[in-house]
């Protein structure tokens, strides 16, 4: 068959000693950059960019995939270790990885995220191997209205399932959208709530907002009392996970695999839904929903599963249509086309070698990651034991390096200062931030979505309900929606975001 | 005694400072220098500036890195370079925005025709006008007659206003005398794929986002915008043989250096630009990109600012025309 004779031939390009060393390379230095705070894929890879041009095509982008695996694990380990999510996929790491760590099991989340990030790995990258041109087929079916009602679900989901503080929770989610607003409208080119300042007119950097709401907020806590502080130093117990640790992770990593693969396929920002909804899900199914935002493991387990699962699939379009589904994608188009291959459709069909290597590099890539990080996780913990005096202002400074260098844009920096103070305005009123920044993050899509699909359809709502697609994604909206309004249900009812009370 | 002294003092002083510039245009340059992009990294104009810039390094004997300072259309980089010290280890790459963006924003941190110093040209990428792939019509007179007669359901797409696909949108809706549905999208990306997925009619970008989509026949291409046809696009037609006489668009780069950057450095960026043109892999990788280096003789100050001249006057009436403002 085809297929194995062309995953043979991946295996042979990506296992030569020297592409296993490049890959070796990436992930390492991936780990390494990413584990900075505040420093996420994106910023790592642009970084590391130039070093790769000396180098054979395929081993370059093999490296350059090592680096991005690398750079997004190392994000979610600093989102466990210190609450500073490098990314939006890790900001939901974040959420209980953080509270796990704070309980001592800072090695035990370290560890769970990795396999189960490594479990996600394998099978995504097995779909994209077997499945990538049906899919892609499917992902092309969504236009601006589907995008519309796919984001409409993953708003709904969120704010539904929340109960308790369910105002708190809709008034952030309100407070993101509005945060998101922020910038040049893309169909007028009007500059919105920028107050006049140029560099925010490409809006609010996400990186800025996050490591401001989570880590920089956290800082500030941190510093109130010794107490607090404190805890952070708190004897650290057993750094892999137990037996029963394994037993709750195994159902959130499947399903977590499946959410992550689905949206990952989507280029029209899926993977960005991909942890929130793993949370979700989690949440909603767990036997103790109150356990999460507490350290649970299942929220740990999902989202990071999901999370890589989406990683993974996020190639897809890369590869079958030489079209960058985000920033990272972007640039790795760039280093393709200074390497002298321009990516597009037959990609597959000129440069086998190369196509089939960077798939099974993706697999080799993960199983370094698990080898490499299973005896770092003892080192990172041990960071944790560093005085807190001496912690917080390295953060502060790397942190602050990292956001910079996405854009060497200084404006970032004073979001990040203004972002950290309401965080822990926030943290005072206790509201959660992590509503805040899904809500930031679908905003935008939410609105761009509706109004092209507004005039794709030339100022007639109905496309929504008689494009099938679409209607299908309206019709789980308005289920999930009923579910929650039935009094039987409503007992039942969680809150997905409430992280403490 | 005195007025002899003072010619001693004065001639040292003269000596001194020419021994200096000669010394300083010796030694230029004996540091890093950086290449602002105003875009994101991994972008068409990042892998110009890249490619120019590795050749550049080699005869500078200094590397030249690249720093992508994204945002505002490109104005934030241009900005940034035009603030930077006029010592000629800050330059500027930047494309036909440049002059586009003197008309399109009406508030600009910087005098676009005052605030720099030109290098040269570096290379003019041709656009091409495509569709998705069951458009009906089979070339592009029957695609300006479909257009004309639809023109209120044709749809085309552009990566963003101020972005190389809106310019040419606009231009090509200029040129038919017919305005069309644009829709925007955030970056050439969304753009390309709701263009594969037939989601948007007809789109004009750079070669180096649709020759491979072309080839591969997931698009539809109507037209060239350069005046012959491209090696790497045999079959696809100028616009001029499609009947669009004066459609000519290229997204052209050019180097720039701050105001007041010594002549000496300018004219050194100058030299080393010309021979990153002829170098054979930047020939080679641009050849792919369905591009070419621009000519010797265009790697200069004044053809870069005859260029931009030329450009601001022309986009002017076009954009004011559209009532389109980036702010």
């Amino acid at each position: 068959m085809d297929f194995f004779s062309n995953l043979a031939l991946g295996f042979a390009t990506a296992s030569s000693i020297e592409n296993l060393f490049f890959c070796l390379i990436g992930v390492l230095l991936g780990t390494l950059i990413g584990v900075l705070p505040g420093i996420g894929a994106t910023a790592t890879i642009a970084m590391l960019l130039p070093i790769t041009f000396q180098l054979e095509p395929v081993s370059s982008l093999i490296m350059l995939s090592g680096i991005y695996y690398g750079a997004q694990y190392g994000g979610s380990t600093t989102a466990i270790l210190i609450n500073m999510p490098g990314e939006s996929s890790s900001a939901v790491t974040a959420i209980d990885g953080y509270q796990m760590a704070r309980k001592g099991r800072a090695g035990a989340a370290l560890s769970i995220a990795a396999l189960g990030s490594f479990f996600a790995g394998t099978v995504a990258t097995f779909l994209v191997a077997i499945f990538a041109p049906p899919l892609t087929a499917i992902a092309l079916q969504f236009g601006a209205a589907e995008y519309f009602s796919l984001m409409v679900v993953g708003l709904v989901s969120s704010i539904a399932l929340a109960h308790g503080s369910i105002i708190k929770a809709l008034a952030m989610v309100s407070l993101g959208l509005l945060l998101g607003l922020v910038g040049t409208d893309i169909y007028t080119g009007t500059p919105r709530f920028t107050l006049g300042i140029r560099e925010y007119s490409d809006g609010l950097n996400f990186v800025a907002v996050a490591v401001g709401v989570f880590g920089i907020a956290e800082i500030l806590r941190n510093l109130e009392s010794e107490k607090t502080r404190s805890l952070l130093m708190a004897k650290v117990s057993g750094l892999l996970p137990t037996k029963d640790d394994f037993r709750q992770m195994i159902a959130p990593v499947l399903r977590g695999t499946v959410i992550g693969s689905a949206l990952g396929i989507l280029p029209g920002g899926g993977a960005i839904l991909a942890s929130f909804a793993s949370y979700t899900v989690e949440k909603r199914m767990s036997k103790n929903p109150e356990e999460f935002g507490h350290g649970a493991i299942a929220g740990v387990a999902g989202p990071e599963s999901a999370n890589n699962a989406g990683a993974q699939t996020s190639f897809i379009p890369l590869l079958t249509l030489g079209i960058p589904a985000n920033p990272v994608m972007a640039l790795m188009i760039g280093a393709m086309i200074i390497q002298g291959i321009v990516p597009g459709p037959n990609v597959a069909t000129e440069q086998p070698a190369l196509f089939w290597g960077i798939i099974a590099s993706m697999w080799i890539g993960n199983l370094m990651l698990v080898v490499l990080n299973l005896p770092l996780i003892g080192l990172w913990v041990k960071l944790l034991t560093i005085p807190y005096y001496v912690l917080f202002p390295i953060i502060m400074a790397f942190c602050s390096i990292g956001v910079y260098s996405v854009n060497s844009n200084v404006y970032d920096l004073f979001a990040v200062a203004f972002f950290g103070f309401i965080g822990y305005v926030l943290v005072k009123l206790r509201c959660e931030p992590a509503p805040l920044l899904l809500g930031f993050v679908l905003g935008p899509l939410l609105e761009e979505n509706l109004r092209r699909a507004m005039i794709l359809a030339r100022g007639d709502p109905s496309t929504f309900l008689t494009r099938p697609i679409s209607a299908t994604l309206l019709l789980i909206a308005a289920a999930v929606l009923l579910v929650v309004l039935l009094p039987s249900v409503r007992k039942k009812r969680e809150a997905v975001f409430q992280e403490e009370d | 005694m005195k007025t002899l002294n003072a010619i001693i003092g004065a001639t040292a002083l003269a000596a001194a400072s020419l021994m200096s510039v000669a010394a300083g245009a010796q030694t230029y340059p004996d540091r890093t220098i950086t290449m602002v992009v105003p875009f994101a990294a991994g972008g068409p104009t990042d892998t110009v500036a890249r490619l120019v810039a590795e050749a550049m390094s080699k005869d500078l004997g200094q590397q030249v890195i690249i720093e992508n300072v994204g945002g505002a259309g490109g104005t934030l980089g241009a900005g940034r370079v035009a603030n930077a010290e006029a010592d000629g280890y800050t330059v500027l790459l930047h494309h036909i925005g440049m002059a586009t963006s003197a008309t399109l924003y009406r508030k600009l941190p910087y005098d676009t025709l005052n605030a720099f110093e030109y290098v040269g040209l570096v290379t003019e990428v041709p656009m091409t006008i495509v569709a998705r792939k069951d458009l009906e019509p089979t070339d592009l007179q029957g695609l300006i007659e479909y257009a004309k007669a639809n023109k209120d359901t044709v749809t085309v797409a552009n990566a963003g206003i101020g972005a190389a696909s809106h310019l040419c949108g606009m231009l090509f809706m200029s040129a038919l005398e017919t305005p069309l549905v644009t829709v925007p999208y955030k970056g050439t990306g969304p753009a390309m794929t709701d263009l594969l997925g037939g989601q948007v009619d007809i789109m004009c970008d750079q070669t180096t986002n649709t020759t491979k989509q072309i080839q591969g026949g997931t698009i539809k291409a109507y037209a060239v915008t350069s005046p012959e046809r491209l090696d790497v696009l045999k079959d696809v037609p100028t616009a001029a043989e499609g009947g669009l006489s004066d459609f000519q668009v290229g997204i052209w780069h050019g180097i720039y250096a701050p105001k007041g950057t010594p002549a000496e450095a300018v004219s050194r960026l100058s030299e080393s630009l010309k021979l990153a043109l002829v170098d054979p892999n930047v020939a080679a990788r641009f050849a792919e990109l369905g591009t070419e280096p621009s000519p010797e003789t265009d790697a200069t100050p004044e053809a870069l600012k005859a260029k931009l001249e030329g450009e601001i006057a022309r986009w002017k009436p076009v954009i004011e025309a559209a009532g389109e403002y980036a702010d």
